[in-house]
Protein backbone atom coordinates (compact mmCIF):
# COMPACT_ATOMS: atom_id res chain seq x y z
CA UNK A 1 0.00 0.00 0.00
CA UNK A 2 1.81 3.03 -1.26
CA UNK A 3 0.81 6.60 -0.03
CA UNK A 4 0.01 8.68 -2.68
CA UNK A 5 -0.31 12.64 -3.41
CA UNK A 6 -4.31 12.30 -3.30
CA UNK A 7 -4.11 10.58 0.19
CA UNK A 8 -2.65 13.84 1.79
CA UNK A 9 -4.62 16.17 -0.01
CA UNK A 10 -7.73 14.39 0.80
CA UNK A 11 -5.97 14.65 4.80
CA UNK A 12 -5.18 18.31 4.66
CA UNK A 13 -9.26 18.62 3.57
CA UNK A 14 -10.24 17.06 6.21
CA UNK A 15 -8.35 19.37 8.67
CA UNK A 16 -9.27 22.53 6.50
CA UNK A 17 -12.97 21.66 7.28
CA UNK A 18 -13.34 20.75 10.46
CA UNK A 19 -10.99 24.51 11.18
CA UNK A 20 -14.49 25.59 8.74
CA UNK A 21 -16.60 23.69 11.33
CA UNK A 22 -14.76 25.35 14.13
CA UNK A 23 -15.48 28.93 12.75
CA UNK A 24 -18.69 28.50 11.60
CA UNK A 25 -20.30 26.49 14.99
CA UNK A 26 -18.26 28.24 18.03
CA UNK A 27 -18.86 31.74 19.46
CA UNK A 28 -15.60 31.57 21.51
CA UNK A 29 -13.27 34.21 19.73
CA UNK A 30 -10.18 32.06 21.34
CA UNK A 31 -11.48 28.96 19.53
CA UNK A 32 -12.13 30.46 16.54
CA UNK A 33 -8.97 32.35 16.32
CA UNK A 34 -7.06 29.24 17.20
CA UNK A 35 -9.31 27.15 13.75
CA UNK A 36 -7.97 29.71 12.02
CA UNK A 37 -4.68 28.50 12.85
CA UNK A 38 -5.53 24.80 12.18
CA UNK A 39 -6.76 25.84 8.84
CA UNK A 40 -3.72 27.62 7.66
CA UNK A 41 -1.71 24.31 9.09
CA UNK A 42 -3.55 22.15 6.60
CA UNK A 43 -2.51 24.38 3.87
CA UNK A 44 0.93 23.86 4.69
CA UNK A 45 0.16 20.36 4.01
CA UNK A 46 -1.09 20.94 0.78
CA UNK A 47 2.24 23.35 0.35
CA UNK A 48 4.81 20.58 0.86
CA UNK A 49 2.97 17.78 -0.61
CA UNK A 50 3.02 19.05 -3.82
CA UNK A 51 6.23 20.35 -3.23
CA UNK A 52 7.36 16.45 -2.57
CA UNK A 53 5.17 15.47 -5.22
CA UNK A 54 7.26 17.92 -7.97
CA UNK A 55 10.23 17.44 -6.17
CA UNK A 56 11.19 20.91 -5.93
CA UNK A 57 11.57 23.20 -2.59
CA UNK A 58 9.70 26.28 -3.73
CA UNK A 59 6.58 25.18 -1.51
CA UNK A 60 8.79 25.00 1.35
CA UNK A 61 9.32 28.85 0.92
CA UNK A 62 5.94 29.64 1.04
CA UNK A 63 5.43 27.53 3.94
CA UNK A 64 7.52 29.51 5.80
CA UNK A 65 5.93 32.64 4.40
CA UNK A 66 2.31 31.66 5.40
CA UNK A 67 4.22 30.71 9.32
CA UNK A 68 5.51 34.28 9.00
CA UNK A 69 1.99 35.29 8.05
CA UNK A 70 0.41 33.71 11.04
CA UNK A 71 2.62 34.41 13.74
CA UNK A 72 2.02 38.50 12.66
CA UNK A 73 -1.70 37.24 12.52
CA UNK A 74 -1.76 35.67 16.25
CA UNK A 75 0.12 39.05 17.81
CA UNK A 76 -2.36 41.33 16.27
CA UNK A 77 -5.64 39.20 16.49
CA UNK A 78 -4.40 38.32 20.59
CA UNK A 79 -4.57 42.22 20.93
CA UNK A 80 -8.10 42.50 19.42
CA UNK A 81 -9.36 40.13 22.06
CA UNK A 82 -7.50 41.53 24.46
CA UNK A 83 -8.71 44.85 23.87
CA UNK A 84 -12.35 43.52 23.17
CA UNK A 85 -12.28 41.77 26.71
CA UNK A 86 -11.32 45.18 28.34
CA UNK A 87 -13.83 47.49 26.71
CA UNK A 88 -16.33 44.59 26.90
CA UNK A 89 -15.88 41.93 29.44
CA UNK A 90 -17.02 39.66 26.91
CA UNK A 91 -15.02 36.81 24.39
CA UNK A 92 -18.46 35.73 22.73
CA UNK A 93 -18.93 37.14 19.00
CA UNK A 94 -22.63 37.05 19.21
CA UNK A 95 -22.14 39.82 22.31
CA UNK A 96 -20.74 41.96 19.91
CA UNK A 97 -23.32 43.21 17.46
CA UNK A 98 -23.05 46.79 17.51
CA UNK A 99 -22.51 47.09 13.73
CA UNK A 100 -25.64 44.68 13.27
CA UNK A 101 -27.52 46.68 10.72
CA UNK B 1 7.90 0.69 4.12
CA UNK B 2 7.45 3.04 7.31
CA UNK B 3 5.42 6.09 5.54
CA UNK B 4 1.73 4.76 5.69
CA UNK B 5 1.90 3.78 9.60
CA UNK B 6 3.31 7.68 10.11
CA UNK B 7 1.10 8.73 7.59
CA UNK B 8 -2.27 6.58 9.28
CA UNK B 9 -0.85 7.30 12.08
CA UNK B 10 0.25 10.83 12.87
CA UNK B 11 -2.65 11.79 10.13
CA UNK B 12 -5.26 10.04 12.58
CA UNK B 13 -4.13 11.67 15.38
CA UNK B 14 -4.21 15.20 14.13
CA UNK B 15 -7.59 14.46 12.92
CA UNK B 16 -8.69 13.19 16.06
CA UNK B 17 -7.45 16.27 17.77
CA UNK B 18 -8.50 18.33 15.71
CA UNK B 19 -12.07 17.24 16.33
CA UNK B 20 -11.19 17.24 19.88
CA UNK B 21 -9.89 21.32 19.88
CA UNK B 22 -13.42 22.67 17.73
CA UNK B 23 -15.43 20.93 20.50
CA UNK B 24 -14.12 21.48 24.01
CA UNK B 25 -15.84 24.01 25.86
CA UNK B 26 -12.16 25.29 27.81
CA UNK B 27 -9.93 27.40 25.61
CA UNK B 28 -7.43 25.95 28.21
CA UNK B 29 -7.77 22.54 26.99
CA UNK B 30 -8.63 23.71 23.41
CA UNK B 31 -5.09 24.96 23.06
CA UNK B 32 -3.49 22.13 24.63
CA UNK B 33 -5.04 20.04 22.13
CA UNK B 34 -4.37 22.38 19.47
CA UNK B 35 0.04 21.91 20.40
CA UNK B 36 -1.02 18.43 19.91
CA UNK B 37 -2.20 18.52 16.63
CA UNK B 38 0.66 20.78 15.65
CA UNK B 39 3.45 18.37 16.80
CA UNK B 40 1.20 15.65 14.74
CA UNK B 41 1.79 17.77 11.76
CA UNK B 42 5.31 18.32 12.08
CA UNK B 43 5.44 14.29 12.39
CA UNK B 44 3.18 14.74 8.93
CA UNK B 45 5.81 17.35 7.47
CA UNK B 46 8.79 15.40 8.42
CA UNK B 47 7.58 12.46 6.82
CA UNK B 48 7.05 14.34 3.19
CA UNK B 49 10.76 14.49 3.76
CA UNK B 50 10.54 18.85 5.06
CA UNK B 51 12.84 18.45 7.98
CA UNK B 52 12.95 21.93 8.10
CA UNK B 53 9.78 23.10 7.70
CA UNK B 54 8.88 20.25 10.44
CA UNK B 55 11.81 21.74 13.01
CA UNK B 56 10.05 24.94 12.01
CA UNK B 57 6.39 24.16 12.81
CA UNK B 58 7.08 23.25 16.65
CA UNK B 59 9.45 25.94 17.11
CA UNK B 60 7.27 28.12 15.54
CA UNK B 61 3.35 27.19 16.05
CA UNK B 62 3.63 24.65 18.78
CA UNK B 63 6.46 26.65 20.94
CA UNK B 64 5.73 30.67 19.92
CA UNK B 65 2.02 31.19 18.69
CA UNK B 66 0.32 28.53 21.26
CA UNK B 67 2.49 30.07 24.33
CA UNK B 68 1.07 33.61 23.63
CA UNK B 69 -2.89 32.20 22.88
CA UNK B 70 -2.07 30.08 26.12
CA UNK B 71 -0.59 33.31 27.78
CA UNK B 72 -3.70 35.40 26.24
CA UNK B 73 -6.28 32.90 27.77
CA UNK B 74 -4.80 33.15 31.38
CA UNK B 75 -4.38 37.06 31.25
CA UNK B 76 -8.11 37.16 30.51
CA UNK B 77 -9.04 35.11 33.72
CA UNK B 78 -12.46 34.02 32.47
CA UNK B 79 -14.32 32.83 35.23
CA UNK B 80 -16.01 29.20 34.82
CA UNK B 81 -19.55 30.31 35.31
CA UNK B 82 -19.46 32.37 32.06
CA UNK B 83 -17.93 29.08 30.41
CA UNK B 84 -20.29 27.20 28.66
CA UNK B 85 -20.74 25.77 24.98
CA UNK B 86 -22.47 29.01 23.32
CA UNK B 87 -23.66 27.75 20.07
CA UNK B 88 -27.37 28.79 18.10
CA UNK B 89 -30.09 26.16 18.53
CA UNK B 90 -29.06 23.40 16.10
CA UNK B 91 -25.63 25.35 14.80
CA UNK B 92 -23.53 22.38 15.38
CA UNK B 93 -25.92 20.28 13.67
CA UNK B 94 -26.06 22.36 10.76
CA UNK B 95 -22.78 22.81 10.64
CA UNK B 96 -21.44 19.18 10.91
CA UNK B 97 -23.78 18.36 7.66
CA UNK B 98 -22.13 21.27 6.06
CA UNK B 99 -18.93 20.32 6.97
CA UNK B 100 -19.17 16.36 6.17
CA UNK B 101 -20.62 17.85 2.62
CA UNK B 102 -17.83 19.82 2.17
CA UNK B 103 -15.21 16.75 2.86
CA UNK B 104 -17.39 14.58 0.58
CA UNK B 105 -17.44 17.13 -2.10
CA UNK B 106 -13.44 18.06 -1.96
CA UNK B 107 -12.80 14.40 -1.94
CA UNK B 108 -14.77 12.90 -4.41
CA UNK B 109 -13.32 16.00 -6.58
CA UNK B 110 -9.84 14.18 -5.85
CA UNK B 111 -10.72 10.63 -6.24
CA UNK B 112 -11.36 11.94 -10.22
CA UNK B 113 -7.86 12.59 -10.72
CA UNK B 114 -5.15 10.24 -11.68
CA UNK B 115 -3.55 8.38 -9.17
CA UNK B 116 0.21 10.20 -8.18
CA UNK B 117 2.92 8.77 -6.75
CA UNK B 118 5.90 10.27 -4.75
CA UNK B 119 9.11 9.96 -6.82
CA UNK B 120 12.52 9.76 -5.00
CA UNK B 121 14.00 12.66 -4.28
CA UNK B 122 17.38 14.17 -4.92
CA UNK B 123 20.04 13.92 -1.79
CA UNK B 124 19.56 16.95 0.85
CA UNK B 125 15.81 17.82 -0.25
CA UNK B 126 14.43 19.72 2.29
CA UNK B 127 17.32 20.38 4.89
CA UNK B 128 18.48 24.27 5.70
CA UNK B 129 20.99 24.71 3.81
CA UNK B 130 18.83 24.23 -0.37
CA UNK B 131 15.67 25.82 1.52
CA UNK B 132 18.03 28.79 2.54
CA UNK B 133 19.19 29.33 -0.72
CA UNK B 134 16.46 29.54 -2.51
CA UNK B 135 15.28 31.99 0.04
CA UNK B 136 17.91 34.51 -0.16
CA UNK B 137 18.10 33.99 -4.17
CA UNK B 138 14.84 33.64 -5.67
CA UNK B 139 12.50 34.66 -3.25
CA UNK B 140 14.68 37.46 -1.75
CA UNK B 141 11.76 40.29 -2.64
CA UNK B 142 8.99 38.37 -1.08
CA UNK B 143 11.51 37.56 2.35
CA UNK B 144 11.80 41.06 2.67
CA UNK B 145 8.67 42.04 2.42
CA UNK B 146 7.71 39.93 4.72
CA UNK B 147 9.92 42.04 7.17
CA UNK B 148 7.52 45.04 6.43
CA UNK B 149 4.58 42.59 7.31
CA UNK B 150 5.98 41.72 10.81
CA UNK B 151 7.13 45.53 11.43
CA UNK B 152 3.25 46.77 10.44
CA UNK B 153 2.36 43.13 12.78
CA UNK B 154 4.37 45.03 15.79
CA UNK B 155 2.98 48.92 15.27
CA UNK B 156 -0.78 47.03 14.79
CA UNK B 157 -0.06 45.11 18.42
CA UNK B 158 1.35 48.45 20.25
CA UNK B 159 -2.00 50.30 19.13
CA UNK B 160 -4.06 47.58 19.98
CA UNK B 161 -2.24 47.50 23.35
CA UNK B 162 -3.08 50.92 23.99
CA UNK B 163 -5.32 51.47 27.04
CA UNK B 164 -7.89 53.92 25.43
CA UNK B 165 -8.55 53.07 22.04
Amino acid sequence: MMITLTHYLILAAVLFCIGVFGVVVRRNILIIFMSIELMLSAVNLVFLSFSRYLGTQDGHVWVFMVLTVAAAEAAVGLGIIVALFRNKQTIYVDEVKELKG
Amino acid sequence: MMEPIFFYGFGGLAVVTALLMVTRVNPIASAVWLVVCFFAFAALFITLEAHFIGVIQVLLYAGAIMVLFIFVIMLLNIGAEELKARTMQFSGLLGGLVTIYLIVLITLGLLKNPVRFFEPLTEGYGYVAPVGRLLFTKYLVPFELTSVLLLVAIVGSVVMGKRKL
